[in-house]
């Protein structure tokens, strides 16, 4: 085929173009046209098309992303914020820790393995783009029903494709959530969440200045994967009329992935490079867009000195490529020997494709001749800006009229059957199947993983300096309320931070929605991202950045609207921190926090088939305060678990079952005590001795603790509900196994 | 002087930095080995980590064992050299021919992380004098390929010659022949050990400190040399 340059873009300007095919709408491509004056050319139209896609450009989310940066609250802790690859936070001792979750969602759906394992990858290079070194991940996933079909089949390759990727790039998994609602029948959720630590001065931004600089592409070799990924792939919804969007997905490499972290480890270490960029979504169109338009916007780049896989890709092709674990970097010419040495070590291949230029636009040429003439701004960051339609829900109205009407047990036969079926619940499940596909060793420094809490890595391991990171939602809550459901997350996340001893430091989010195209839709983002802004702000808690996935449903049926929030925290001596299990019999047993009847999203009404009613409201004011309780009560706390998804009763039965430590419990209203999930309330066990320190913390910072037992025994005794922690156990570890067999 | 114990590098190599902390943990001092050169440099014994050498593609370990370091480690074994191969590394020697069989697929199908109980049946290696016979430990096994597989005859000769060095203890968790989880050479220098003791050497990020006798075995027998 002829190659389309920029002389023939001009000549032929009515040449007929495929950009319904590649994703773009009428006035879009109007707008390309009216930016270059010119029909573009087959190059340009694939660079505009990927990145001007709804995972690229944010065109649906950003008038209301902004909202991040209007409220932003005061933060010294923020070093880099939203918009490069991750935020960078200060956690003292000239650390600075970047961490980011996104999604792989759309393509876990189409190739579960692939899917997530480039899910992985992709988030790893995104935090090594920043100088860091990548030292734990999380994944937060959701499925519809546990015993669905289509969950069976995506389940066991998605949960594969994580572990096969994370465990051969040497990183420990520390957590994350595994949820089942079936909404995400046919969209399963697959998050990925990294963290990477370095000193202040090693940060590296994606800027390409200089000019006389060299770009240099290294990583694997470009193949024929993840053509469109962004945009046919991960910007519309699925519609079971059209053809299989398998070639869409990429394909994962993660031992080139491991070898390219210690090159550009290596590479940093020796301050070769004076900016960087990973290879992502929309590939070599993004790195390059994104590279020059951060600097001063010149660059020219000869595209075919890009080494390829299949030597029959097009220009177009290999611009729009997403094959994985790929980096960009800007180096001076005087240290590109060096570079190139350090990357022949780890036997990685490297290429000077280009160079940064004086001039304000980007070039690229293929063999000689001229095929891309854009401005780069235009193409990584001037991309369509919608500010689509909104409109409440109807089912907002109907739900919140439901009167929920479950079963609650009141003799002890109903409060033992009703603990058994809620501990064996799918949501509630031990889910060791899983984690145990996970490699949470490696490293040595995996202070705590799942099911604690949060996970915790140790910095330093001559000062015990760490970090903590939880990543919750609880999307029947954002169901019901967007506003207030994404509160109560991010207030969750902080608690589970707190409760193992770490400071709530910033926020990160992915948030995970139905069409932006459905009024409906966009009213339940809008209102989320108002929401998180809002609690951001009261809690003095940065946004350091976030991912947004749209496009999420299958026909006309959207998923419960899904917004992630992770926390960081920091932990100056990781060898205090506290662990979810009692420790010891004879303990005191505290719940702090005040439980009322609301069973509204509860798990217990979900298994019943209840969602409705009013969510619970935040109250962030009375969150902030039972942080600083639980840091300053964490030298009393010999164990300690929040109360969240399945309520009381579901965080006695874990605390008990972790160390095989029985206990004895009298609760007042015991169905709405076990299975009421007021938010805000943790479960404590301390010494007789410390009786008096904990009253005086709940005096203190105004927040009611309740003795409600003592650990010990082989039994989790309720009033008169007795149950063997052997029945206990077997009711929750058995679901997984019996899932999966 | 610490003794000075060799850790390799492979590409893909994952726990060379956590073989390397529980060599200097145990008293020693870690030499780090680069795959692509011949040269010990000196050290006094080596450990081959746990990781994805070569993406363990093809077979886990059969690239590996063609790598520069393997052969100056190969002829040095061959005298007595003591070598630990962890995971990955025990993978290693098997191709390398320095021990006897093959780890295959876990029985499972997955790869599986768990906190695993072993029985210490030989403390008579360099790696494992530190034990009580009968010993038994718990430190965390993490592979997809960890199935012990051998035929009768070397079965056989592994029993007989007590050259069985760790078994798995309440929970097969990998369809290994006689719940085999280490076994040693017969001169008792060489170690090929499927779950991490090098991630049991501190209580605050391992299971237990179990996995530091190890290392604390064979900077005693050095001492002895």
């Amino acid at each position: 085929m002829k190659l389309d340059t920029v002389a023939n873009a001009t000549a032929n300007p009515d040449t007929p173009q495929p950009w319904v095919e590649l994703g773009l709408k009428e006035d879009e491509y109007a707008r390309i046209k009216s930016i270059l004056g010119r029909r573009p050319t087959a190059s340009e139209l694939a660079m505009y098309s990927v990145m001007w896609s709804e995972h690229c450009s944010y065109k649906s989310s950003k008038v209301h992303l902004k909202q991040f940066g209007e409220k932003a609250p005061k933060s010294d802790a923020l070093l880099v914020g939203i918009g490069e690859n991750a935020g960078v936070v200060d956690i003292g001792q000239n650390y600075a820790v970047t961490f980011k979750v996104e999604s792989h969602n759309h393509p876990s759906f189409v190739e579960p393995y692939q899917g997530a394992a480039t899910g992985v990858g992709g988030i790893v290079r995104d935090i090594l783009t920043m100088g860091a070194r990548p030292i734990a991940v999380m994944d937060p996933l959701r499925f519809g029903l546990a015993d669905a079909p289509d969950t069976r089949r995506v389940l066991p390759g998605i949960v594969a494709g994580v572990g096969g990727y994370g465990n051969c790039l040497g990183l420990p998994n520390i957590g994350g959530e595994i949820v089942f609602d079936e909404t995400y029948a046919g969209n399963p959720l697959v998050n990925a969440l990294c963290v990477g630590v370095m000193k202040h001065e090693d940060i590296k931004l994606a800027k390409a200045h200089g000019a006389g600089n060299l770009v240099v592409l290294f990583g694997a070799k470009t193949g024929g994967d993840g053509i469109g990924g962004v945009s046919v792939l991960a910007s519309e919804t699925f519609n079971e009329a059209k053809p299989t969007k398998r070639p869409s997905v990429q394909v994962g490499d993660p031992f080139a992935e491991k070898v390219l972290i210690e090159c550009c480890l290596e590479i940093f270490k020796a301050d070769l490079v004076v900016g960087i960029q990973d290879l992502g979504g929309a590939g070599l169109s993004c790195a390059t867009s994104e590279l020059a338009s951060a600097g001063s916007g010149g660059m020219e780049i000869q595209l075919d000195k890009v080494p390829l896989r299949d030597p029959s890709l097009s220009p177009e092709e290999i611009l729009m490529s997403e094959s994985q674990e790929r980096m960009c970097a800007i180096v001076e010419p005087s240290k590109v020997k060096q570079f190139l040495a350090i990357c022949k070590k780890w036997d990685v291949t490297a290429t000077v494709i280009g160079e940064v230029t004086s001039g304000e636009r980007l070039h690229i040429s293929f063999n000689g001749e001229l095929i891309v003439d854009v401005p780069p701004r235009t193409v990584a960051h001037d991309g369509p800006v919608y500010n689509r339609p909104i409109e409440k829900p109807a089912y907002i109205a109907e739900r919140q009229a439901v009167t929920i009407n479950i079963p609650m047990p009141t003799s002890s036969t109903e409060v033992k059957a009703a603990i058994l079926k809620l501990i064996a619940a799918p949501n509630i499940a031990d889910k060791s199947w899983v984690t145990s596909q996970y490699d949470k060793y490696v490293q040595g420094n995996s202070v705590l993983a799942q099911p604690e809490d949060s996970g915790m890595i140790r910095i330093d391991a001559e000062t015990n300096l760490g970090v903590a990171v939880s990543t919750d939602a609880n999307a029947r809550w954002s169901y019901l309320d967007p506003y207030e459901g994404v509160k109560l997350a991010l207030a969750e996340s902080m608690r589970n931070i707190a409760t193992t001893g770490a400071k709530p430091l910033a926020v990160t989010n992915c948030l995970n929605f139905g069409s932006p195209e459905d009024p409906g839709v966009m009213w339940q983002f809008a209102e989320t991202v108002r929401g998180l802004a809002d609690a951001c702000l009261e809690l003095g808690l940065p946004v350091t950045g976030g991912n947004v996935s749209f496009y999420n449903q299958t026909g006309s049926v959207a998923i419960l609207p899904t917004p992630v929030i992770g926390v960081l925290g920091v932990i100056q001596d990781v060898r205090k921190r506290t662990k979810m299990g009692f420790e010891k019999a004879g303990q005191d047993i505290y719940l702090i926090g005040a439980v009322d009847s609301n069973m509204s999203g509860s798990e217990w009404a979900y298994l019943h088939g209840e969602i409705g009613n009013h969510a619970p409201k935040s109250d962030l004011a009375m969150e902030a305060r039972l942080v600083e309780l639980l840091l300053e009560g964490q030298p009393i706390f010999e164990s300690a678990h929040d109360v969240s998804n399945g309520g009381l009763a579901a965080t006695l039965a874990e605390s008990a079952l972790k160390n095989n430590i029985g206990a004895k419990v009298e609760l007042e209203n015991v169905a709405v005590a076990l299975f009421s999930e007021t938010p805000g309330r943790v479960v404590v066990s301390i010494n007789e001795s410390s009786t008096n320190s904990i009253i005086a913390l709940a005096g203190k910072y105004q927040i009611p603790v309740t003795k409600i037992g003592m650990t010990g025994g082989s039994e989790l005794i309720i009033n008169e509900t007795h149950i063997s922690l052997t029945e206990l156990s077997k009711a929750h570890t058995e679901t997984f196994p019996k899932l999966s067999g | 002087m610490a003794f000075r114990i060799g850790v390799v590098t492979f590409p893909g190599s994952l726990d060379d930095f956590d073989a390397a902390r529980a060599v200097e943990m145990a008293g020693g001092t870690a030499g780090p080995l680069f795959h692509a050169s011949d040269d010990l440099k000196e050290v006094d014994a080596v450990v081959l980590p746990g990781g994805f050498s070569y993406g363990d593609y093809l077979r886990c370990g059969a690239i590996a064992r063609f790598a520069p370091i393997m052969e100056s480690i190969i002829v040095a074994a061959e005298h007595g050299f003591p070598v630990l191969g962890i995971c990955n590394g025990f993978q290693v020697l098997c191709e390398s021919h320095l021990l006897p069989g093959a780890l295959t697929r876990n029985q499972g199908l997955h790869f599986l992380c768990r906190d695993q109980k072993l029985k210490i049946e030989n403390t008579k290696t360099i790696w494992t004098s530190g034990f009580t016979e009968g010993q038994e430990i718990v430190i965390p096994l993490k592979n997809g390929e960890g199935s012990f597989q051998c035929d009768d005859e070397t079965l056989d000769m592994l029993e007989s010659q007590g050259r069985v060095i760790a078994r798995y203890v309440d929970f097969d968790p990998n369809g290994s022949r006689n719940l085999i989880a280490g076994i040693t050479n017969a001169r008792g220098n060489v170690v090929g050990l499927m779950p991490h003791p090098e991630h049991a050497i501190e209580s605050l990020t391992g299971p237990s400190e179990d996995g530091l006798i190890f290392f604390t075995s064979a900077l005693q027998q050095l001492v002895g040399r």
